[in-house]
């Protein structure tokens, strides 16, 4: 498949901005400066970038949890990323939020959700209201190998099937819903398996090639702008670091994690943009520190930004 | 004035609504040729077609996350949970995700749906299918709880709903479809909100809920024969609810009963009795604020034992004549 030049620089620097952006919370985190938790994804930039870079930019995503990925990959601004990181009346979500529900859904991402597998029906409503209003949109749903066991997921991927509904299923495995190892956790070898019980495809992808995932979800897209229905493809991937910020790391082991850091997306990437000659070692160099400086700055909007107002606590409960 | 029932009275609204705006369409379980297990929807799939008369599989939870993926990008779902009992299968998508989404979002999103479903018991159908959760959705910041006692309202209060940008549940009472009242062939809105003084009186006030308020009325009658002057308060809306109005009139009656078919305990009426007596018309009370409620059961199947369950007409009266003569 052949993309053009500006894509595959555009899902490269969103890959590294999404790295930094982990990174750089992560650190903000060690100095105390984020509330709460947060849940990063850190080897998973290929799913995230490679999925959505298969939309359009008016169609439809839903996050999970481990979001921040999905929000950057659907084009997000940093800047109010970050503010929300940081709890302030710039961030998306007007410090609301927080790292588990950034959305904007002016701009098609119609949110994280704290619960697993709590987008999967709401994305089943986005694919109705989709055909129903005949725009051609479709939307993508991401959630993890730990969703797929709940009821939520088979009465809306049901739903989905006998409506054909323009839906894409996007099943983020990285091995583990907290310490649960999928192996544990489902009793056969692929999740996307499950789709042939619904009546539509299923496809399993290596969730660390940004190319694959493109090219797989891109036919599910092509089938769900005909009318064909819903699809549901698993991305194996892997997380680097623990499930949240409690996650002591008993549950796997070192040399576990090290083989995965062998096969880190965004290296994987570049090798190939080069070797195919495609981009050239300076120019990503320069994609990689555009991508840092972006986060930089977002820290500084962050830090520069107010706190919101206590007498406005109670504004956005209703309409 | 034209009577209909409670049942075509929301029927109509939804008819009256579907055809003013055509992003409304209902989705539930065999609401479409069957009309719903209660008859309700009876006929709509005939008017508006199965698109916008969804049947849906036994999917509760997806029915409920279906309605709010559909109402934040541009449609306004009315969903059906057959039962009550049974929203306790979507609660994650009301409570979690329904009612939490616009405030987590920094008020962003905008949530125009409904959930009709209907509550109570009195039909023979015991545990798991005559609950009255009413309370569970009040304490949900986010939600919005309406509760109809009459064919005039259910109609009105339904088209405010429907128009509204936030998630309602709308609860009607199987034993209320059938009952017959006043209501204008044309739309209006009641605001949610907003309580109705049902009988105006002197001796004391009646805070009923849902089917209560027509036992309370039924209960008046008798208590006028001895004279009592009760005035009976639905406040209909139970979130957000209508404070003014209850405080206005416990300053006139100095007396009060709240009574609601759910469990008494941790019931609806626990917050008002709380509120009243956390507001100025507290000093106002010259006997001890009442409540009536169900009992601490679920719901049983035999006739007598259904009925003993929750409050009659008598209960109301005896209760009263208690407060009135001390």
């Amino acid at each position: 498949m052949k993309l053009a030049r500006e894509k595959l620089m555009d899902m490269l620097s969103k890959m590294y901005k999404i790295r930094f952006f982990e990174e750089k919370v992560d650190y903000l985190f060690s100095l105390g400066l984020v509330h709460g938790t947060m849940h990063l994804s850190i080897g998973q930039e290929a799913v995230a970038v490679g999925a959505v870079s298969a939309l359009k930019s008016d169609d439809y995503i839903l996050s999970t949890h481990r979001g921040h990925g999905h929000c950057i990959a659907k084009g997000a601004d940093i800047n109010l990323m970050m503010a929300e990181f940081l709890g302030k009346e710039t961030g998306y979500c007007r410090g609301r939020g927080g790292s588990m529900h950034i959305a904007d859904i002016e701009s098609g991402n119609l949110g994280a959700t704290g619960v697993v597998g709590g987008g999967i029906p709401i994305s089943t409503g986005v694919g109705l209201s989709i055909k129903m209003r005949k725009t051609g949109q479709v939307i993508l749903c991401f959630f993890g190998d730990g969703a797929a066991n709940l009821g939520a997921f088979h009465e809306s991927l049901n739903l989905a099937a006998i409506w054909k509904l323009p839906v894409i299923f996007l099943c983020e495995n990285n091995m583990y819903g907290m310490s649960m190892s999928v192996k544990k956790a489902i009793a056969i070898k692929d999740i996307a398996k499950r789709a042939d019980s619904y009546g539509f495809p299923g496809k399993v992808v290596d969730g660390n090639d940004v190319l694959a995932v493109y090219e797989f979800v891109l036919k599910a897209v092509k089938r769900a702008r005909k009318g064909e229905g819903p699809s549901l493809i698993e991305c194996k991937t892997y997380r680097w670091k623990g499930h949240s910020k409690s996650d002591q790391n008993l549950y796997r082991s070192k040399e576990e994690i090290r083989s995965w850091k062998k096969k880190c997306p965004i290296k994987r990437f570049k090798k190939r943009l080069i070797s195919e000659n495609i981009l050239k070692e300076e120019e990503i160099k320069m994609i990689e520190n555009e991508a840092k400086e972006v986060i930089e700055k977002a820290v500084d909007f962050a830090n520069n930004s107010p706190e919101p107002s206590v007498d406005e606590i109670f504004e956005g409960v209703y309409s | 004035m034209r009577k209909i029932t409670y049942a075509e009275a929301i029927r109509e609204a939804l008819r009256q609504e579907m055809k003013r705006d055509e992003n409304i369409f209902l989705i539930g379980e065999d609401i479409g040729i069957y009309g719903g297990a209660f008859g309700v929807t009876y006929g709509l799939i005939n008017e508006f077609g199965e698109e916008r008369v969804r049947d849906t599989p036994i999917s509760e939870l997806a029915i409920v996350g279906t309605s709010l993926g559909a109402a934040i990008t541009g449609m306004r779902p009315i969903a059906e949970i057959m039962f009550m009992d049974f929203t306790t299968l979507a609660m994650e998508q009301i409570v979690n995700q329904a009612a939490k989404m616009k405030y987590m979002f920094g008020g962003k999103a905008k949530i125009p749906m409904v959930i009709r479903t209907p509550a109570g018991s009195g039909t023979g159908a015991a545990a798991q299918h005559s609950q009255s959760l009413e309370a569970w959705f009040t304490h949900v910041p986010g939600l919005k709880v309406v509760m109809p006692s009459t064919p005039y309202d259910a109609k009105g209060l339904l088209i405010s709903s429907i128009r509204d940008d936030n998630p309602i549940i709308f609860i009607e009472h199987k034993l209320l479809y059938k009952i017959s009242g006043e209501v204008p062939e044309e739309e209006y809105e009641i605001p949610l909100g907003v309580a109705d003084i049902k009988r105006e009186g002197e001796d004391l006030t009646i805070i009923a809920t849902s089917i209560m308020v027509q036992r309370a009325i039924s209960a008046s009658k008798e208590l006028k024969k001895e004279g009592i002057s009760v005035e009976i308060l639905d406040p209909r809306t139970l979130k957000p609810y209508d404070k003014k109005t209850i405080i206005e009139s416990i300053k006139k009656t100095g007396k009060v009963i709240i009574v609601h078919e759910a469990c008494k305990t941790s019931g609806f009426g626990a917050e008002i009795a709380a509120m009243i007596s956390e507001s100025e018309s507290f000093d106002y009370l010259d006997a001890p604020i009442r409540r009536l409620g169900g009992l601490d059961i679920p719901i049983p199947y035999n006739r007598n034992l259904e009925k003993h369950a929750v409050p009659q007409i008598e209960d109301i009266i005896n209760a009263t004549k208690e407060l009135i003569y001390g």
